[in-house]
């Protein structure tokens, strides 16, 4: 029995550790910018709303963005933006869901900048598809600063291009996350 | 040692605590998202601001210009000689802005009588869904036109008066979008003309008018633009606008194709001087160029900590 304690006692302590750690964060204010600038024109909006929640035990990370919330600086742009291209009305989020591949190299609880290889789904105009991407982890002060730049094309996401604006849109569009994320508490 | 019962239980232990913690992997977002529905205005219930001579529910965006060119031929009952209606055309050169979300101005210039016109359109009330929604929107438009030419001097003293070539528009549009492929708009609307030809007419011509928007697709649309005169018109002096057009949609442009009966394109000169007949052929073929630019660059909200 007292050895059994014992085991009892090691095990609860492993188990409960993870609950005490800062495991996830959050922010509600995360900033994605994408930039599909041509030949012919600047495109290039900011959203400065994106939702991201990080599991830093399990390495899960997941963004929500709503489409309606990029700003452009040309109001028909951004009208044309939601009405013909992304379709807003009818696919109002972009989603992402992926795991941090090198998690356990991060010291969450160490300040400093990590390298961190993202691998996941990215959902968008109602397509997913696999995305990857190397970004940057700043540890500062119990907070997480997360950085990332990776490139799609749109037309993997059934988002067209016609003919006539192909020297004003790039298919090939960079998009830039800055995401400052806070401890979730509870 | 092996303890059969410590192991299974240790085991059952470590497993649930492992599926715990893929579920909470799904539920991440769910953690810290609201799911409060919020407030958001219906916009491109109409591709522009004017249906096709008539104005439309919609407002250009705060510190945006819009320069329009709206040309109309003759009537396609000219026949061979005039080339269906070719061979004469009528302009107007637009410069509209929109001051506010819900306001904006705008001047133009007809060839039609060299008329002058300026208007402004305020929105009080924008259709909207979510909470504290709105089920149409309400616009109101006043403009003025002017006639610059004087009159010749022999003319009886009256017709000097600068005020005596002013008429007034005023409208209060209602529309809705129904979907995004139907909006629909309906406009109690008066036209006062301070000096009118002749005792029999009325100074003051009311009507209602009628705008539809039907998508086809992402870029194209069906207009239909309809006014249909109420009083102040002597009955067979007139024939009530119609126009139909084709909306099509590229880049910073819109281009809208159409055919109206009426020769006017201002307010005032579509309600009171259109006199074709679309069954007789009084179809006059026309097209309008929309082009937007922006001014004042949108402010960025940049939301600190």
């Amino acid at each position: 029995m007292k050895k059994f304690n014992v085991w009892l006692g090691i095990f609860l302590l492993i188990s409960f550790n993870g609950l005490k750690a800062q495991d996830k964060y959050f922010t509600k204010k995360g900033k994605v910018y994408f930039s599909a600038t041509a030949k012919m024109e600047k495109v290039e909006a900011t959203n400065r709303a994106a939702i991201s929640v990080m599991d830093t035990k399990t390495g899960n990370i997941q963004f929500a963005v709503m489409l309606k919330g990029f700003e452009f600086e040309k109001a028909l742009m951004q009208e044309h933006f939601n009405e013909n291209y992304v379709e807003s009305d009818k696919f109002p989020k972009a989603e992402f869901s992926g795991m941090v591949l090198n998690n356990a190299d991060i010291q969450y609880a160490k300040d400093g900048l990590y390298v961190a290889k993202v691998k996941g789904k990215l959902t968008l105009h109602g397509q997913t598809k696999e995305v990857e991407a190397e970004g940057k982890i700043t540890v500062k002060n119990g907070n997480l600063l997360l950085n990332a730049d990776f490139d799609i094309l749109l037309s993997d996401f059934k988002i067209d291009i016609p003919n006539l604006v192909k020297e004003n849109i790039s298919n090939d569009t960079k998009i830039s996350v800055d995401c400052l994320m806070e401890p979730l508490k509870g | 040692m092996t303890h059969p019962r410590l192991a299974s239980l240790l085991a059952t232990l470590f497993l649930s605590s492992g599926i715990k913690s893929f579920g909470q992997q799904q539920d991440l977002l769910k953690l810290v998202e609201d799911d409060k529905p919020k407030k958001e205005y219906v916009k491109n219930a109409f591709k522009s601001t004017r249906v096709i001579n008539a104005h439309s529910l919609e407002f250009l965006g705060k510190g945006v210009l819009d320069f329009r060119i709206t040309h109309r031929f003759g009537p396609i009952s000219d026949g061979g000689p005039n080339l269906y209606g070719f061979d004469e055309a009528k302009t107007r050169l637009g410069l509209d802005y929109g001051i506010l979300k819900s306001l904006m101005v705008g001047i133009g210039r007809s060839t039609l009588g060299k008329e002058l016109d300026g208007f402004v359109k305020f929105r009080p009330v924008w259709q909207s869904t979510g909470p504290g929604s709105f089920p149409f929107s309400i616009v109101i438009v006043s403009s003025i036109t002017l006639d610059p030419t004087p009159a010749p001097p022999l003319d009886s003293l009256k017709f000097q008066f600068y005020s005596s070539r002013l008429a007034f528009y005023n409208g209060l549009i209602l529309g809705r979008k129904f979907s995004e492929s139907f909006s629909l708009q309906v406009t109690p609307e008066m036209v006062h003309r301070n000096l009118v030809d002749s005792v029999w007419q009325s100074n003051n011509v009311f009507s209602v008018g009628v705008g539809a928007r039907l998508k086809f697709s992402k870029r194209i649309a069906l207009v239909v633009d309809y006014h249909h005169i109420v009083y102040g018109l002597k009955p067979g002096t007139y024939t009530d606008p119609l126009a139909v057009g084709v909306d099509i949609e590229t880049g910073g442009h819109v281009f809208q194709l159409h055919f109206s009966n009426s020769q006017g394109m201002n307010e005032r000169a579509l309600i009171t001087q259109t006199t074709d007949k679309w069954l007789s052929g009084g179809i006059r073929f026309g097209f309008t160029i929309s082009r937007v630019f922006t001014i004042v660059k949108p402010k960025t909200n940049h939301r600190q900590d």
